[in-house]
């Protein structure tokens, strides 16, 4: 895989692709849940690229990340493959949760992402346990947790920053400002005029940084990554960001109109980071829409992928409760198996 | 539709729901609802819708997301003189709030001798069939009802819905009000546009029968009167009970059925272990052994996790799976 930084050519075409990537997957993967090929809910990143993919391309590799609800994203910037994923929001057994968990729980242990997360504000705590583990292992990785502004109003949030805090844990609290939890605007939720004044309680340092700017978020993560290796703790990081899309597909957003999103449209992550490379020759109009046809191409070939896998059977529900076999979880399978989901 | 007779509406249940609130609030002014997104938007699922322009915004609340402090507010709301009805986004969700209800709403009332009370009641889709998996889907009724010290009230048809939630909210102790969600537009029935009460804690026959009990609520009462019309046609009658209150249970509806028919199945989309079917058996086995002719047949979900998409179909208690336990029931 090319690592997407922000000094070299290569590095922030990687950014640019990355970004282009969520954007084509979520486009794509909203016109299907229209379409109803994908069951469930989606709640799509789009207008918030800058932020996963800044934020990842300043981790390493073998850094944990832990995601959200709104996690296509996460998963994407983290180097997840799009296929795999597709086939998750279709439910299909060569998804990453063989289509048991769907588009809010996407995981991939070897990727070091602990999983998308249908519980608002569950992922910090988990990201504190894997810091702690690097920790007590004397390893330099950092656990790195997104979590958004409704988020933030969780206890649970704050028991995990408190601890990583009074352990000087390797991690990250990077918070997703996107001015909205579902259709209530952040300052209804929250006293603070920024989200990242939230570390001033816990004494740990905290920057509010342009979300819709992939250097900033980059910088701000690349800063918060040094001090966690070198044994300093944790950062809070709050990107102010902007969903373009609903809150899930089919939200009719009674609490913004098209004018507040064109606000923040003409902020584009996407265009803005393009034309920057432009600006500084390291891009082409041509070099940009070439890399677009190849990031569709991958989307397309991520839908056929995901439309021919195949259903997991009836029995598969019982597979993984466990590791060892459990005499009436065996004998549910047994049913299972041999009235083969016939009698539904 | 409400001109034809002043005295009825035909309502779906989520509109149901909306229509007890908004007479509960209307008639008493203690009542208030808080919530995520319950205000100005009117609920994720449009429970609330209106209300927020009718009542203001000190009775109908947008939270911060956090269901501990809705639900602990509430307790202390509750505790002190107001009837507050905090609502939950999907029953999956609660679990932040479940300390709460369990250490505190359920025991207010007897650790303080009476003294303090809490007429509260946390409102909560639950169920499966949305094509969603895990936390918007669970049907997790027996982990509260296992608390001594709440009520737990399940509706199955808008009637219900709208009576069961007064009867809830004019209950002077908590109760946990879970919405079956498939049928929250799947179906209108008759509900009156006055306030009126179906009491907490009666069951009610939704069909009579003489060869076999069967015990249901919420969700799967509709597939399961299916069944037994079906099983009708081969001759297998079947009396169908809705609990529609999980805690207290109305012992003596079941009971009293059992006499009847000597033979009993439950349906519920709960997992089997644990879940009220295996209750429902033992209060059957303490009072009415010597009637029984046969095993009481469970037809629930798995014990697994709520599955997505390809499993769902399987995991839920369809019409076939109910037919086919009946009759594994009535053949034994
Ligand atoms: C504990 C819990 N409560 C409620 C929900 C329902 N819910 C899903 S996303 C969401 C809003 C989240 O807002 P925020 O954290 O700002 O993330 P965003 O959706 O804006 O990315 C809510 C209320 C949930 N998934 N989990
Ligand atoms: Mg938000």
């Amino acid at each position: 895989m090319v690592t997407a930084d922000v000094e070299t050519a290569d590095g922030q075409t990687e950014i640019l692709r990355r970004m282009l990537t969520i954007r084509e997957f979520d486009s794509t993967a909203g016109q299907l849940f229209a379409d109803g090929e994908i069951p469930g809910f989606v709640h799509l990143y789009i207008g918030e690229e800058a932020v996963a993919v800044g934020a990842c391309a300043a981790l390493d590799e073998d850094d944990y990340i832990t995601s959200t609800h709104r996690g296509h994203g996460h998963c994407i910037a983290k180097g997840l493959d799009p296929a795999r994923m597709m086939a998750e929001l279709y439910g299909k057994r060569d998804g990453y949760c063989n289509g048991k968990g769907g588009s809010m729980h996407i995981a991939d242990v070897d990727a070091g992402m602990l999983g998308a997360n249908g519980i608002v504000g569950a992922g910090p705590p988990l990201a504190a346990g894997a810091a702690l583990t690097a920790q007590l292992q004397g390893d330099e990785r950092v656990a790195l947790s997104f979590c958004g502004d409704g988020a933030v109003a969780q206890g649970q949030v704050h028991e995990a920053i408190n601890l990583a805090a009074t352990w000087d844990l390797p991690s990250i609290f990077l918070v997703e400002n996107n001015q909205f939890g579902e259709g209530t605007p952040v300052e209804k939720q929250h006293n603070v005029e920024n989200l990242s004044e939230t570390a001033e309680a816990y004494d740990i340092p905290g920057f509010t940084v342009d979300g819709m700017d992939v250097v900033a978020v980059y910088e701000a993560v690349a800063e918060a990554r040094k001090r966690a290796v070198a044994g300093d703790g944790p950062t809070l990081v709050e990107a102010d960001t902007y969903r373009f899309r609903g809150h899930f597909e089919g939200d009719h957003q009674p609490y913004r109109d098209e004018d507040d999103i064109e606000v923040w449209r003409e902020r584009d992550p996407i265009e803005a980071f393009k034309r920057r490379l432009i600006d500084a020759g390291t891009l082409t109009e041509d070099g940009y829409e070439e890399l677009k046809s190849e990031v569709e191409a991958t989307i397309r070939e991520a839908v056929s992928f995901a439309e021919s896998a195949d259903d997991p059977a009836p029995y598969e529900a019982y597979d993984d409760m466990f590791a060892a076999s459990i005499p009436e979880i065996e004998q549910f399978a047994r049913k299972a198996r041999t009235d083969g989901g016939e009698s539904r | 539709m409400a001109t034809q007779q002043t005295t009825t509406q035909n309502l779906t249940l989520v509109q149901a729901v909306r229509d007890g609130l908004y007479t509960e609030m209307s008639r008493d002014s203690d009542v208030l609802v808080l919530g995520e997104d319950v205000g100005k938007n009117g609920g994720v699922f449009r429970a609330t819708e209106g209300l927020y322009d009718e009542f203001g915004p000190d009775r109908v609340i947008d939270t911060p997301l956090a269901e501990s402090g809705i639900v602990g507010t509430a307790i202390g709301m509750a505790a002190y003189g107001l009837k507050p009805v905090p609502e939950i986004q999907f029953m999956g969700f609660i679990y932040p709030a479940f300390d709460q209800i369990v250490s505190h709403a359920a025991r207010l009332r007897t650790r303080s001798r009476g003294r303090f009370t809490c007429p509260l009641v946390v409102r909560a889709p639950y169920g499966g069939g949305i094509r969603a998996p895990e936390h918007h889907s669970e049907s997790k009724e027996a982990f509260f009802a296992h608390e001594p010290g709440l009520k737990v009230v399940i509706p199955s048809t808008p009637h219900d819905t709208k009576g069961l939630l007064i009867s809830a909210i004019r209950d002077p102790d908590p109760v946990v009000f879970l919405e079956p969600k498939l049928i929250y537009r799947a179906f209108r029935g008759d509900v009156p546009e006055d306030d009126y009460t179906v009491p907490i804690g009666e069951a009610a026959v939704r069909r009579e029968g003489t060869d076999i009990s069967v015990f249901t609520w919420g969700a799967m009462t509709r597939p399961t009167l299916e069944a037994a019309e079906n099983l009708a046609e081969a001759g297998v009658d079947c009396e169908v009970v809705d609990l529609r209150t999980m805690s207290p249970l109305d012992r003596e509806t079941i009971v009293e059925s059992f006499k009847k028919t000597g033979r009993a199945a439950v349906v519920h989309e709960a997992p089997k272990t644990g879940g009220l079917g295996g209750e429902i058996a033992s209060i059957i086995q303490e009072e009415a052994l010597l009637y029984q002719e046969a095993p009481v047949e469970r037809i629930a979900g798995f014990d697994t996790p709520f599955p997505l998409y390809a499993l769902e179909d399987y995991y839920l208690p369809s019409v076939a799976r109910v037919e086919e336990g009946i009759r594994n029931a009535v053949e034994f």
